[in-house]
């Protein structure tokens, strides 16, 4: 796309935006050594994150040298986990947030180019979306049905793909859709498919994968919440690992068994914000207006 | 008597990511009290950036390199703060361009320029302050009752004049008009400056008319400057500038407007474009677009030089009084070749 | 109604008759009446093949209105137009195709009308690309060949370059390069060269008048600058609240206009030559919105030479009232 080495020169200035990048990219680097560790260093019975157990200790046991963030109550491996994690929260949040964007803003700018009862319709859709309580229905679905990874991530991504964000993209939608470059490839005989996809949703691109970086925060923050209430069937994810200790009752003394919940706990703060600041940097590329001259 | 405003050798950059921007370039011009300088040229070549050297609002990314501005003779880069807010208002005032806008939406017309009497003249009742605006849009051609409108019930034209009003509002020695009159029609913009020019003389008030549009400028000024990339090519009387235009800039852009007037004439066209002012031709400026240029022009960077009475211009060959074209397009009563020719040699 | 008609109808490459454009205002939540702004109210002009007619009139008068009208970009509320003496509203299918690229529009804008995520190849072979004209090989060689004759040289070191590369004139030229790459008869030039500079603007001008004259194109030439319209035009339509007051060859309606509106708009014009001291134009008031006008003369407020018959009658239809030279007043 345009200027691709220009719009990375204004993301450079932005230090939060870099500062967001680099700790993606070091949690990137910490989820790859997952598979080279487990093949390598790590002893599959004694650190699988899920079926491993250490018999050699007293559980939960604090850091030692074998276990460098200790173990949780089961005896399973923190960093192990924390690691092995680390992939799937990747996979999850880009996979979530991109299902929301990508039927954001096709929702977005269809219903912007034909207004109407397109419009009206997808925007009282997002109006509920929006008004519903997300969490608690997700709880209330999770009791009753199985959700693992992949159906959770799918769900996660389409609610959100017509609610809120179909608004903020179709607001950009309207305001690419009166520029005369609609009107020139009007002239020229383009059709609206035409128009809306070689105009219009290149030009909304921009803020879609803008919104992409805060909704990879919003899953992953749905994931943990709803992981710590014990609602979703996956095996392992940094919810999990919180929920676990608090099953097993330790996050009544959590000072006393801080391995168990802070590092899980500081991983999903600094993930969603450094996705958090990626999106802001990428505000200034977007909003030329945020821009220092 | 001591000019009002003296620009000496004014040179302002901006700094950016790719470098300094060369923006005004050692401009020197002066204006007498009751004068209306017109400052022509396109977008981009600096006019604009004299405008607010002037009223001292530049941008933190600006840097003035050398020369002064001098104010009734005081340099007001050396000013205070203080002096340099009494300054806007009691001295220079400003309007903007696209003016019509900066009126505030929530308040009444009439409150908005009160409002700025009675901050800048704080021994100013409010009473009189008033009185002070009745007059005013008496004298700008509002009826009166408009006071207490809001601007959105004011239409293009009127909130210029209201504007205009604000501007003269704490009875200014000068005012410095940027394009007040781009965004309208022309039958508004006739209106405006006819009134304009009213005023001023009404008030004996001296002027910069900043424009791009050559007829404009016409109208409006007593000395014309034409400045490009940056810098004064050419600066005189109304008159001289527009009959006997010296700098092949100035002539090119005359030639270019299309009139009304007379019989139709060849438009000049410019070829390319004018220059990155980040890194600006060497020598004359304008010397890659300038049919007269010669080897020296790309060398040497031509001297400001009186080049007749009154009449300034900075070009290594300029372009012969003969080059006449205003006269010959002119019906009915246009002065002759050898008039002309006669009058230069006067002045 | 007496037309604006030249003696040979077939001569015409655009026919407009009773044209109408009227905008639905809402105007609050309680008004009952429906209030219709009369955008563009009866016009009729014609365009002859080859010729260019320039579109007069300040902002609010109709004259883009007109022009997007001619262009489909938005619909007459009532009225006809005829391009090639076949009715656009009967055209369907296939032939809307076919018109499409009979007829072309350039934009005021240079800055707006050039999509930034584009390249200037992508933007000048879009019009091909939609309607399936050429293989890639074929689009390259056809835009580059629009480039170079447009002045943008040479084509290869723009192809790839997107719009904030280039400056205002050149994209000017760009637009104006996929406005022919179909070959249009006909171009709606909606205000090109008005927020260009001079020094730019005349060798834009002189492109227009280039291409008219190797290309056989006829042009709507919409502008507010009486003379820049001298300067390009053949005939000069002069517009007003919605409707056409005066038609005339364009030297003749600047050296001898007829409608008392006409005559005011040209008083007004700044001249570039301080000698001279225009009259003061006698019109009075300023311009309104034709919201549900009044059936009289949409000039009869402002008008100088307005007597009470004015107001008596609808607005008058345009007389001609020397050969070729037309216009709309009671007192003429």
């Amino acid at each position: 796309m345009r200027g691709l080495s220009q719009n990375w020169a204004v993301f450079r200035e932005s230090r939060i935006g870099m500062l967001g990048l680099i700790v993606i990219l070091l949690f990137g680097v910490f989820g790859a050594l997952w598979p080279i560790m487990i093949n390598t260093v790590w002893d599959p019975l004694i650190y699988h994150p899920v079926v491993g157990f250490d018999p050699m200790l007293l559980h939960p046991s604090p850091p030692t040298k074998a276990h460098l963030l200790g173990t949780d109550p089961i005896g399973r491996d923190i960093l192990a986990q924390l690691m092995f994690s680390t992939g799937r929260e990747f996979l999850l949040g880009v996979l979530s947030a991109l299902i929301t964007v990508v039927i954001g803003t096709v929702i977005g700018t269809v219903a912007a180019y034909y207004g109407g009862f397109t419009d009206t319709f997808f925007m009282r859709v997002a109006d509920i979306m929006m008004l519903f309580p997300f969490i608690p229905l997700l709880v209330v679905v999770g009791s009753m049905v199985r959700l693992t990874f992949f159906p959770f991530a799918i769900i996660l991504g389409v609610l959100g793909g017509f609610g809120g964000i179909t608004i903020i993209l179709k607001a950009q939608a309207l305001s690419v859709k009166v520029r005369p470059y609609i009107d020139a490839a009007r002239v020229a005989g383009g059709s609206s498919f035409h128009i809306i996809r070689a105009h219009i949703i290149p030009n909304v691109l921009p803020l879609s994968f803008l919104y992409m970086m805060f909704n990879v925060t919003g899953a992953i923050l749905s994931e943990a919440t709803l992981s710590f209430f014990g609602v979703l069937n996956i095996d392992m994810s940094w919810g999990m690992m919180i929920h676990t200790a608090e099953a097993a009752g330790y996050l009544f003394d959590f000072g006393k068994y801080w391995w168990l919940w802070l590092p899980s706990g500081l991983a999903i703060t600094l993930f969603c914000a450094a996705f958090y600041m990626v999106g802001r940097g990428l505000d200034e590329v977007v909003n030329p207006r945020l821009r220092k001259r | 008597m001591d000019p009002l405003l003296k620009l000496d050798d004014f040179t302002m950059h901006y700094r950016t990511k790719a470098g300094w921007v060369q923006a005004v370039d050692g401009v020197t011009l002066s204006l007498a009290r009751g004068q209306a300088l017109g400052l022509v040229g396109e977008s981009g070549c600096g006019k604009t950036s004299i405008a607010m050297s002037v009223m001292k609002l530049l941008p933190y990314n600006s840097k003035v390199v050398r020369g002064r501005i001098l104010f009734e003779g005081r340099d007001i880069y050396s000013m205070t703060d203080g002096e340099v807010r009494k300054m806007r208002w009691k001295g220079v005032a400003m309007i903007f361009q696209a003016a019509m806008n900066s009126l505030n939406p929530v308040y009444r017309v009439g409150n908005q320029i009160v409002e700025a009497i009675v901050t800048h003249e704080p021994e100013t009742s409010e009473e009189e302050a008033w009185a002070r605006v009745r007059s005013l849009f008496e004298l700008v051609g509002i009826p009166k009752e408009r006071m207490y409108h809001y601007p959105h019930e004011y239409s293009g034209g009127m909130k210029q004049r209201a504007v205009i009003a604000m501007a003269l509002a704490c009875n200014p020695k000068m005012i410095i008009a940027d394009e007040p009159t781009t965004a309208l029609d022309v039958i508004v913009q006739d209106k405006i400056l006819r009134e304009m020019d009213q005023i001023r003389r009404k008030i004996n008030m001296s002027m910069i008319y900043i424009s791009h549009d050559v007829s404009v400028i016409a109208e409006v000024s007593d000395v014309v400057a034409v400045m490009y990339a940056g810098k004064l090519v050419e600066l005189g009387q109304a008159d001289d500038v527009f009959k006997r235009p010296r700098h092949p800039y100035t002539y090119a852009l005359m030639r270019a407007y299309p009139s009304i007037l007379g019989e139709k004439h060849e438009l000049a066209t410019i070829p390319g474009e004018p220059p990155n002012l980040l890194d600006p031709p060497s020598g004359c400026r304008f010397h890659p677009r300038c049919d007269r240029a010669s080897a020296e022009c790309s060398k040497a960077d031509p001297m400001w030089r009186e080049i007749c009475p009154g009449h300034y211009c900075t070009c290594h060959n300029p372009v012969e009084i003969g080059g006449t074209w205003v006269g010959q397009v002119r019906s009915g009563k246009a002065a002759d070749g050898g008039d002309q020719l006669g009058t230069s040699s006067n002045s | 109604m007496a037309l604006p008609a030249t003696a040979d109808a077939a001569d015409a490459i655009l026919r407009v008759e009773h044209l109408c454009k009227y905008y639905p205002v809402s105007r609050g939540l309680f008004q009952r009446r429906q209030l219709l702004l009369h955008a563009v109210d009866n016009v009729s002009f014609e365009v002859k093949r080859g010729e260019v007619l320039g579109l007069v009139g300040e902002s609010g008068c109709g004259k883009t209105t007109t022009g997007r009208l001619i262009a489909r970009l938005t619909f007459p509320t009532t009225g006809r137009i005829f391009v090639d003496n076949a009715d656009v509203s009967k055209i369907q299918g296939a032939d809307m195709a076919e018109f499409r690229k009979k007829i072309q529009m350039i934009f005021q804008d240079p800055y707006e009308s050039l999509d930034p995520r584009m390249t200037i190849f992508d933007i000048v072979a879009e019009p091909l690309n939609v309607n399936g004209m050429g293989n890639l090989e074929e689009r390259e060689q056809r835009v580059a060949e629009m480039l170079s004759l447009v002045g943008i040289s040479p084509p290869s070191a723009f192809l790839f370059r997107f719009p904030h590369e280039l400056s205002g004139g050149q994209r000017q030229r760009v637009a104006i390069a996929r406005a022919l790459v179909m070959n249009p008869t006909f171009v709606v030039a909606d205000e090109p060269t008005s927020m260009l500079d001079v020094s730019i603007r005349t060798g834009i001008m002189k492109l227009l008048a280039q291409l008219r004259e190797d290309l056989g194109i006829s042009y709507l030439y919409i502008t507010h600058d009486l003379a820049v319209a001298r300067y390009l035009c053949d005939r000069i339509a002069v517009m007003y609240l919605g409707k056409i007051v005066e038609v005339a060859e364009a030297e003749e309606i600047i050296k001898e206009p007829l409608h008392p509106y006409t005559r005011a708009l040209i008083s007004a014009v700044p001249v570039p030559d301080p000698a001279v001291k225009r009259p003061v134009p006698t019109i009075k008031g300023g311009v309104s919105k034709p919201i549900n006008p009044p059936r009289r003369c949409r000039f009869y407020e402002r008008c100088p030479v307005a007597k009470s018959t004015c107001a008596e009658q609808d607005h008058p239809a345009p007389r001609e009232v020397s050969g070729g030279h037309f216009a709309a007043c009671h007192q003429l």
